[in-house]
């Protein structure tokens, strides 16, 4: 006997989910049309020091060094008493070589521990790409769940994936979390795992479709499934965000912003998957049973 | 109880730990490949070095052309070699752009200046005509005087340039040649007698290794085209160091809550699971050192991240599993059924992510091309350790008679 417990009807609640999607998205886009997202030097192009001093030392020391060279607007970050991140436009060979060596010399030591210089060219085309290869992955997934599955659900499957994307994109624009060339990787991976996510519950619902009895409303065989689904989708998204939560308290500060996007992302995906792929399935279902003739009806 | 199944699997266990160990902890020291984690190459990020993106820019003298282009990253990588770094990374990215990376280099600025100089060599008469350049040259040798401790590069003519050589100092006794670098005079000695052999020397240096790398830069010659750097990334190797560090930690952490979790939640499956996953783990490990795939930190966090999935086909298994049981059938044959029905969804939920992986491979750059081999062997080791591996061991259990309560199969 399959599980009788089913505590709510998944697609009968289904507007409650879409808003609750479009409560978290709509902040995001706003913000990623008022304030855009807080581009590090991989996209905008800049400077990068990661520094290590040998004393303890005040932002305002390292500001005040750093205004010398004209450079009050560099971002300063503080991780611990000795160690910073600063980033500043871009800066060619001689001037980093400078401002480093006035370090050096008038806070007592400093060792330059990272350093990154890029050039705005390269950022841009690596957005470009990542979003033509989105695009192009998009396509041919639908293709194929289209002929695994049916072109329907290859649609719901793809938007409720661009409803993660949004939804990361949306929180790193909101909370201004600066995005390197690692948060591409972070959304590709947050794909992978939704599209994986939203292909067990529909092959569950097509298995339950072949054998389901006349006179079953094809919204409990979409609630049914969910609900048999349901466990391994928590039990999966938990051991995903095991491992997250390790990298994110024990990794270090230079994969936090991937860790941080992935985190957010996979429990959207694992949200979208089950909230948003179903319900929008059977609605385009429902949309394309009304335009239909009812010649049925006697 | 089957004690021939019970000894398989102990043997299995026995065998699974033995290669764990053999992976990362250093038992014989005399084997030069174990613990093979070792063979695994590590990105920059992991042991600290620099990483270069040059591009060629045109100039009214030399426009970029794939020929040129070429020759400049043959002069690079002469250069590199030179300077004595191992294992360089010199490679060609689109038309005009070559990337090169550096491990363990002291001092990175130093290296790429070194790297993109132009190194044009010019000899000068003291009526400013260029008599001698690069060209001529044959060889080029740092020395030190023992006794005077003078520090010289020592200039060898090819027949031609010396035989030009010897006509300029016979024609110029008394006056001054000029030895230029890249325009700016290094030293212009008063010629005291004609030199026939073709043999020169340049003083006036700080140290024997900046004599060693004009000496490098002469030897390989001028750069045909003029590269600027796009973008430099360097990271010290103790930074580089603490990283890994800091991932191995949050790696066994993450490991240990997932086996405590898929014990606790699905019991014996669970323990299989676990037993697979190490397995998933080694076999991972040993396909990126066997395709020599480049570790970075971005890689380690998915190479985690596919841990917490691999164990997806394995839930998707036991929630079957465990449904077949309450329809009342026997174990061995709701393995089976589970199996069976779990299959599907396993492929095609894989199959999609793996067209995701194989676009990214066609059109991702370095770094996301990386990413994406790393993913596409996660999903295909997983699929095969959760249909194969898994079913394998779950059937030997059941086998085993070992539990034979269905309840803690999740029935």
């Amino acid at each position: 006997m399959l599980r009788e417990r089913m505590p709510f009807h998944f697609i009968k609640l289904r507007k409650i989910w879409y808003a609750i999607s479009v409560l978290i998205i709509v902040p995001g886009i706003i913000s990623l049309f008022s304030q855009g997202l807080n581009m590090g030097i991989d996209f905008s192009g800049g400077s990068l020091f990661d520094l290590k001093f040998n004393q303890p030392t005040a932002v305002e020391q390292v500001r005040s060094v750093l205004g010398g060279f004209g450079l009050e607007g560099a971002s300063i970050q503080r991780s611990n008493e000795t160690d910073f991140l600063i980033r500043t436009r871009e800066l060619t060979e001689e001037e980093s070589t400078k401002v480093v060596q006035a370090l050096n010399e008038k806070l007592g030591g400093v060792t330059l521990q990272r350093s990154e210089r890029v050039g705005p060219v390269v950022g841009r085309e690596l957005i470009m790409k990542a979003l033509g290869a989105l695009a192009v992955a998009s396509v041919l997934m639908v293709i194929y769940i289209a002929w695994r599955f049916e072109f329907k659900q290859g649609v719901a499957a793809i938007i409720s994936l661009l409803h993660d994307v949004l939804v990361v994109v949306g929180i790193f624009s909101i909370f201004q979390i600066e995005i390197d060339s690692a948060f591409i990787a972070a959304i590709l991976t947050i794909i992978g795992y939704s599209i994986n996510d939203t292909i067990v519950i529909f092959d569950r619902i097509r298995e339950n479709l072949l054998n389901k009895k006349k006179g079953d409303a094809l919204e409990d065989i979409i609630n049914a499934s969910l609900w048999q689904t349901i466990a391994r989708s928590i039990n999966t998204v938990l051991t995903v965000e095991f491992v997250l939560v390790a990298l994110l308290l024990l990794g270090g500060t230079t994969i936090r912003s991937m860790v941080l996007a992935l985190l957010v992302g996979v429990t959207s995906g694992a949200y979208s998957s089950i909230f948003n792929a179903s319900p929008l399935w059977f609605d385009f279902k429902r949309l394309e049973r009304r335009g239909r003739p009812r010649t049925a009806r006697a | 109880m089957k004690w021939d199944k019970i000894l398989k699997l102990a043997g299995i266990i026995l065998a699974v730990a033995a290669v764990a160990v053999l992976a990362v902890w250093p038992v014989f020291p005399g084997v030069k490949w174990l613990p093979f984690t070792k063979l695994i190459k590590q990105g920059l990020d992991l042991k600290g070095g620099v990483h270069v993106v040059l591009e060629a820019t045109d100039t009214p003298e030399a426009p970029v052309t794939p020929e040129r282009v070429k020759q400049a990253m043959a002069i690079i990588e002469n250069r590199v070699n030179a300077f004595g770094v191992a294992e360089p990374i010199i490679q060609q990215q689109g038309s005009r752009r070559i990337i090169v990376e550096l491990a363990g280099v002291e001092d990175p600025d130093e290296a790429i200046r070194t790297l993109i100089k132009t190194a044009y060599l010019e000899f000068k008469t003291e009526d400013g005509t260029t008599v001698l350049t690069g060209r001529h040259l044959k060889n080029a040798v740092e020395s030190k005087d023992p006794q005077s401790g003078r520090i010289t590069v020592n200039l060898e003519f090819e027949p031609e340039g010396a035989k030009i050589f010897a006509d300029v100092t016979a024609a110029n006794v008394d006056r001054r040649i000029a030895i230029l670098l890249d325009g700016n005079v290094l030293q212009a000695p008063v010629v005291q007698e004609p030199i026939p052999n073709g043999r020169a020397e340049i003083t006036g240096y700080e140290s024997l290794e900046e004599a060693h790398n004009i000496a490098i830069l002469l030897r390989s010659g001028a750069l045909p085209v003029k590269l600027e750097v796009m973008e430099k990334r360097t990271v010290g190797p103790t930074l580089g160091a603490d990283s890994l560090n800091r991932s191995v930690k949050a790696g066994i952490a993450g490991l240990a809550a997932i086996l405590i979790f898929m014990a606790a939640y699905y019991r014996v499956p669970g323990l299989v699971a676990n037993l697979a996953l190490v397995i998933y783990a080694l076999l991972v490990l040993i396909i990126f050192a066997a395709l020599n795939v480049t570790m970075t930190l971005p890689g380690i966090a998915g190479f985690l991240l596919s841990m917490g999935m691999a164990v997806d086909a394995n839930v998707i298994i036991f929630e079957r599993l465990k449904e077949e049981l309450w329809t009342g059938k026997t174990l061995r044959s709701a393995i089976d059924v589970g199996f069976k029905r779990a299959f599907v969804a396993i492929f095609d939920s894989n199959v999609t992510t793996l067209i995701a992986a194989a676009v990214l491979y066609y059109f991702g750059t370095g770094p996301i091309k990386g990413f994406a081999v790393t993913l596409s062997i996660g999903i295909l080791v997983s699929m095969f350790t959760a249909i194969a591996v898994t079913r394998w061991l779950l059937h030997l259990v059941a086998a085993s008679n070992l539990v034979r309560n269905v309840k803690m199969y999740g029935g």
